[in-house]
């Protein structure tokens, strides 16, 4: 393949956590790496380059998202890689780690080179499979740790289900130790979360509604920060939701255990109040919580407790959604509303610039220690161009995904990714992707 | 639009006592040698129960025949549920038959939420769902009580509720109708069936007491609802065992006469006698038990009325 033509994006508000950079810089992207940031004027008159305006726009790290379902192999009617990663790029994620509850699992080198050739094939962002930690995700035996990290694995989980077994968890962390690969963990204690399908709360008693408590996190949370003191291996922390469960880890951190968490959108911006009018769309796992945890993910995500914002992006068709709140399916998409829904936070004054970027880009790729999410030099060059000031409407037309699950259908968002550059390759172009805007060419000559 | 009665919460106190002026008035067709009127002559109510029930279902069945309505009972052995079909399924499919009142109970809270979502033109009545609603009964209650205090009314009671209030769509509808007529409510019970959580915001801040101890929980209460206390609560580890539970909560006369000697005593039914209420209570001069089932029918006769009635008037208006 012929080397792309370089690319100059001139004149955008540069915001990089990894390098602290928040002003104005122009960048060269060439043979798929970030070759050039300057001050802006001295790459302007770089003739053999495209030029992209990016005046008045905000030039950041791509998006990685550490925790969504892509539903293939298995599921296709919801979601496939293919949608997957261009719903991706189209919400300024460069990177997304896919979960292993797909059908079959991820528990084998075979489910993860299918699941990076699809990727590849996809030609959107970039897809990086965590595998299981047990097999079948059943909790019984141990996943083939190093194959699945030689076929591309970046990380491991049982996600959807906690790992009940302390024992198996410990042997677990021990392998993934020697991979120097986190176990990203969905922490859940089964006897005490019960089948709740909401928050436990006065609210879930008013509704008659199956209450999931706050603890049932906390005490798997607390096990896990132990198991990770014992092993010294690597954990991270599943969409926490309680404010308690944010403490903990503040606390592992302070005693320097290796542990790092991730928050979802959803539980920051969204009350359990939602679920009032048993409105299945705001049903979730974890459930959504009342204000006392909102505060406590809040003061988290100010403090540096929270690594990562991860959009658990799970495609649900409607209708799984359709049917009684108890029977409905959980979850929510994420990927085409994180970025929006974390500048609004920005422009709120919740949280700054580049801690926002921090928690969107770098903090994520520390977490599980990839080499993306900056925009240093020589690096890979997944950047993309955001329009702070474009005020948008979320409607299901402008879903990518196959499903359309989402409560944030009809609100208003402000900002959106307008180019994605994943690898140098330019995927995103003024908010369509290149793929389409080609067919689209191709079409009208013929 | 159609109405529908989903639940007591949100009724005002004006509400509720418009279904229990119109039960009044019914509970005379009853007493007749022929218990019919034509009232709702050509008009279908359909009961879908997904739960088993004896007493509802027949009560329903009951008050839409006196009412002169095409009463068609579907319940769950026979119905299309058990082939897989969804709820919204069931109940589109049951709306394209045109009734005009869908009576439903469900074992999952909220589904006649779901359903009167889902329909356009027809009513729901909400005939228990799962653990959050079954405004029948708590109107029932209500009409019982007010028969018992003809002179002084029910507004400015002492009421408390006993036992698995945590599992009760009964004790729920009845809390939000007695805080709409201002009287004062208390839920008594073990911690792991009546958890504070109901006193801090279940019918808003403070609205409600809670107590763990028995005897102070029924001092001085003007009436005593004893709750149905099921077996199961015991594998789900929220009681040791029955005989515990009865020994702490059992409602006797022996405890009635000493702190609360002038109440009444309701259940919503059915009893588990020697486990929630004693024999003396429930046969005693206390028990308004059998009262409460011959209202049934009246209370579900008015709800129907005045549900069907007003889809007539809104057409009359339409057409006239």
């Amino acid at each position: 393949m012929a080397k792309a033509k370089p690319v100059v994006i001139l004149g955008g508000k540069v915001i990089d956590a990894s390098s602290d950079r928040d002003g104005e810089f122009d960048i060269l992207i060439d043979d798929g790496k970030i070759a050039a940031i300057e001050k802006p004027g001295v790459l302007k008159s770089k003739a053999d380059a495209d030029h992209i305006d990016a005046t008045g726009q905000w030039v950041m790290p791509g998006c990685v998202d550490l925790h969504v379902h892509l539903r293939e192999p298995g599921e296709e009617w919801k979601e496939t890689i293919q949608t997957g990663a261009e719903a991706a790029a189209l919400g300024g994620y460069t990177s997304i780690c896919c979960m292993p509850n797909t059908k079959p699992a991820n528990d084998s080198p075979e489910v993860t080179r299918f699941i990076l050739e699809k990727a590849k094939a996809a030609g959107a962002s970039r897809v990086l499979p965590i595998g299981a930690i047990s097999m079948e995700r059943k909790g019984k035996q141990l996943a083939p740790y190093h194959e699945l990290a030689k076929a591309g694995c970046v990380a491991f989980s049982d996600d959807g289900d906690p790992v009940e077994d302390a024992g198996l968890m410990r042997r677990a962390l021990e392998w993934c130790l020697m991979l120097g690969l986190p176990l990203s963990c969905h922490e859940e204690d089964r006897n005490l979360s019960c089948g709740g399908c909401m928050n436990e709360s006065p609210l879930s008693l008013r509704l008659g509604l199956k209450g999931f408590p706050g603890v049932a996190e906390d005490v798997m949370i607390a096990r896990d920060i132990e198991l990770a003191r014992f092993t010294k291996g690597k954990v991270h922390i599943c969409h926490v939701s309680t404010a308690r469960g944010v403490e903990l880890i503040r606390r592992a951190k302070n005693d320097g255990i290796n542990i790092t968490c991730e928050v979802a959108p959803h539980h920051l911006l969204l009350n359990e109040c939602c679920v009032e009018t048993y409105d299945t769309s705001y049903k979730m796992m974890p459930p959504l919580k009342g204000d006392d945890d909102i505060a406590g993910l809040l003061d988290g995500l100010k403090d540096g407790t929270i690594d990562a914002i991860a959009s658990d992006h799970a495609p649900h068709h409607a209708d799984s959604k359709l049917v009684e709140f108890s029977r409905a399916t959980v979850g929510i998409l994420g990927l085409q509303t994180s970025l929006p829904l974390l500048m609004e936070m920005a422009a709120q004054g919740v949280i700054s610039r580049t801690r926002m970027v921090d928690l969107l880009c770098s903090g994520p790729c520390r977490s599980f220690g990839l080499d993306y999410g900056t925009l240093k030099i020589g690096r890979d060059a997944d950047v993309i161009v955001v329009d702070p000031a474009r005020t948008w409407t979320f409607s299901s037309d402008e879903i990518r995904s196959k499903s359309k699950n989402s409560p944030f259908i009809g609100r208003t968002l402000t900002g959106q990714a307008l180019h994605t550059f994943v690898g140098g390759r330019h995927v995103v172009s003024e908010g369509r992707l290149v793929s389409e805007l080609e067919n689209a060419v191709a079409a009208n000559s013929k | 639009m159609v109405d529908h009665l989903l639940g007591i919460q949100g009724l005002s106190k004006s509400e509720i006592y418009r279904y229990l002026d119109t039960a009044h008035s019914f509970v005379e067709v009853s007493e007749r040698d022929i218990k019919k009127v034509p009232t709702l002559r050509g008009k279908t109510i359909v009961n879908i129960f997904f739960e088993p029930s004896t007493r509802t279902l027949a009560s329903f069945d009951i008050a839409g025949k006196r009412l002169s309505a095409d009463t068609i009972n579907v319940s769950i052995g026979s119905s299309s549920v058990k082939k897989g079909e969804t709820l919204l399924d069931t109940v589109r499919t049951l709306e394209s038959m045109k009734p005009d009142v869908l009576v439903m109970r469900h074992s999952e809270s909220g589904a006649p939420h779901f359903a009167a979502r889902c329909l356009s033109n027809t009513s729901v009545v909400n005939a228990g769902d799962g653990q959050h609603e079954h405004p029948t009964q708590a109107l029932l209650d209500l009409l019982t009580m007010r028969q018992h205090f003809k002179g002084r009314g029910i507004e400015g009671l002492k009421i408390g509720y006993v036992g698995d209030v945590r599992h009760s769509r009964v004790a729920r509808s009845s809390v939000w109708a007695h805080l709409a007529l201002g009287n004062e409510v208390r839920l008594i019970g073990p911690k792991t069936l009546v958890p504070e959580d109901f006193a801090r915001g279940t019918f808003g801040p403070g609205m409600v007491q809670v107590f763990d101890q028995l005897e102070p929980g029924l001092e001085g209460l003007d009436v005593v609802v004893a709750l149905r206390m099921q077996l199961e609560r015991q594998e789900e580890h929220f009681v040791p065992n029955l005989d515990e539970y009865s020994r702490e909560y059992c409602i006797s006369e022996r405890l009635l006469s000493k702190v609360a000697p002038n109440s009444i005593v309701i259940h919503p039914g059915p009893m588990n006698r020697g486990t929630e209420i004693t024999s003396d209570v429930a046969d005693g001069p206390r028990s308004l038990i059998r009262q409460q089932v011959t209202n049934g029918v009246a209370v579900r006769m008015a709800v129907l009325y005045l549900l069907a009635r007003s889809v007539q008037s809104l057409e009359e208006v339409a057409h006239g």
